[in-house]
């Protein structure tokens, strides 16, 4: 059985997407099958940040509606041989989801995958619902500012109440926090708040925290997962994500202000 | 039969059903003097409010406890005073047929509630304690965070060992216990039960309700936020006090 794993917000632009090219590839990099899906039908974005754009036939929503099978929709990922992605299709709306053709979908790809990630679109509505519906595990995407960890706790509530997990009283999606786009000498002006402010407001196990980068606007803008860039920091705060949700001991980082030396004062990269 | 040919015309009349707030004068003694002392202390305390006021008559506990009344006296005393009793309740035979004589319908006993508040009991007889066991009452208990949008509600106290998050709001017609921050709606006693209390080991709150008295966070004393607090209902004023 596969882990079905959901990215999800309530807000929008805090690095769903983002985090769902990164983590899946992540997890197919350490070896695990893993198939990535959009579910933010009518504005699909993961075929780019992932770079396969070029290479969709067909779609979720065919799926659902049996127009092409699974593995006709099914792009493999030309960097990693583990990895698959199912993008969402463009010319529809969220109402050509169904919650029966969700779960057919779902169950078809867990007999074949190690993990499941579903990338969730913004918002609360259908295709946020049926995103984190079947979900094994949440991870809860936050940017540190009030409006998003607002949507997120609205979020922490619907997975609670919501979720198939919820209604059929199987013990609850695990809860994981993602604080992105981090910036330690904001956080010290005053101008953002900081990893305790948050967790005071969601009480939530912290997964990682990934600096605000350059390197991941290079990275979506290049069809490149950011976990790739191994020289970023926000790409190694990805793979310290990946490590620990496997189970690896990995101590926290960038949530201090790094402190430049001489040199890297003068050669600073990034 | 009369001739009177009249078209059948649109009805002038029809029955419904219709529940009134009435007013229940609860008797626990059968000393006419007493009574009439008591009732003119309460009259004095608001006198318009009484004044023809409408009153139904409950003989339950008196009865229940073998003591006869002259329903007939009670009546006058009643009318010489402004009340205008339009009903017993809970009475014999003897008392309801009394009762019917003086164009007073009687009713049954069924589904009687007892006094609404102790405080009314007690000014009246305080030696008459022989309340019904209390209905089992549904507290509720959470040890997981109130998320955002989540709405909780009790029909006893709710307790609730974790965080409420603005943005939720949680209702109990009892108590309120919050061991963690309050920062949503905290809403206790919604049915009216202004003895019930909030309590809370932090509070942030967006808005705090006793029996429907509010306080909005901004109406909150800057010294009682981000403290353990109870709040209670004085007087309708709530009151804010740090434990």
């Amino acid at each position: 059985m596969a882990r079905i794993i959901v990215v999800t917000s309530g807000k929008g632009g805090v690095g769903k997407t983002t985090t769902s090219a990164a983590i899946a590839m992540g997890l197919a990099k350490k070896g695990h099958k893993t198939a990535v899906i959009d579910f933010d039908v009518g504005l699909r974005n993961l075929d780019l940040i992932m770079g396969c754009e070029r290479r969709v036939v067909y779609d979720f929503v065919n799926v659902i509606n049996e127009e092409a099978t699974l593995n006709q929709a099914l792009i493999k990922d030309k960097r990693c041989n583990q990895l698959y992605i199912l993008p969402a299709s463009q010319t529809r709306d969220k109402d050509a989801l169904t919650k029966e053709g969700v779960g057919k979908v779902l169950e078809e790809l867990s007999k074949d995958f190690k993990y499941i990630v579903c990338d969730s679109p913004a918002g609360i509505e259908r295709g946020a619902n049926l995103a984190m519906y079947f979900a094994d595990d949440a991870f809860v995407v936050t940017n540190p500012e009030v409006a998003s960890v607002r949507d997120s706790d609205r979020m922490l509530g619907i997975l609670s109440s919501k979720s198939r997990r919820a209604e059929q009283g199987d013990e609850p999606i695990k809860e994981y926090l993602l604080l992105t786009r981090y910036s330690p000498a904001r956080v010290k002006l005053g101008e953002m708040l900081s990893v305790d402010d948050v967790q005071d407001i969601l009480s939530l196990h912290l997964l990682g925290v990934i600096p605000e980068s350059q390197s991941v606007l290079n990275a979506s803008n290049s069809g490149i997962p950011v976990i790739l860039d191994e020289q970023s920091d926000a790409g190694q705060a990805y793979s310290d994500i990946v490590a620990r949700y496997l189970g690896e001991d990995r101590p926290h980082r960038f949530i201090e202000e790094e402190k430049k030396g001489l040199f890297g004062k003068l050669f600073r990269s990034k | 039969m009369s001739t009177d040919t009249r078209e059948p015309a649109k009805p002038v009349l029809e029955f419904k059903n219709a529940t009134l707030n009435v007013p229940m004068l609860i008797l626990h003694s059968v000393n006419l003097a007493q009574i009439e002392h008591q009732l003119l202390e309460k009259i004095s305390q608001a006198p318009d409010f009484f004044k023809h006021s409408p009153i139904v008559i409950d003989l339950q506990d008196i009865n229940s406890h073998d003591l006869s009344l002259d329903v007939q006296t009670l009546i006058e005393l009643l009318r010489t005073n402004h009340f205008l009793p339009v009903g017993i309740r809970g009475g014999n035979n003897e008392q309801n047929q009394q009762a019917l004589t003086l164009g007073i319908p009687y009713h049954s006993s069924h589904a009687i509630t007892h006094p609404v508040t102790e405080k009314k009991a007690e000014t009246l007889k305080p030696s008459v304690t022989d309340e019904q066991p209390t209905e089992p009452v549904e507290n509720k208990f959470i040890n997981t965070p109130v998320r955002s949008g989540q709405r909780i509600y009790s029909r006893g106290d709710l307790i609730i060992a974790a965080t409420v998050s603005a943005g939720a709001e949680i209702m109990a017609e009892g108590n309120i216990h919050v061991y963690g921050g309050l920062r949503g709606r905290a809403l206790a006693g919604v049915q009216g039960n202004a003895n019930s209390r909030i309590f809370c080991s932090r509070l942030e709150a967006e808005l705090i309700s006793i029996a429907g008295n509010y306080k909005i966070n901004d109406e909150i004393d800057s010294d009682n936020l981000n403290k353990p607090v109870q709040i209670f209902l004085q007087e309708r004023a709530l009151i804010i006090e740090s434990i």
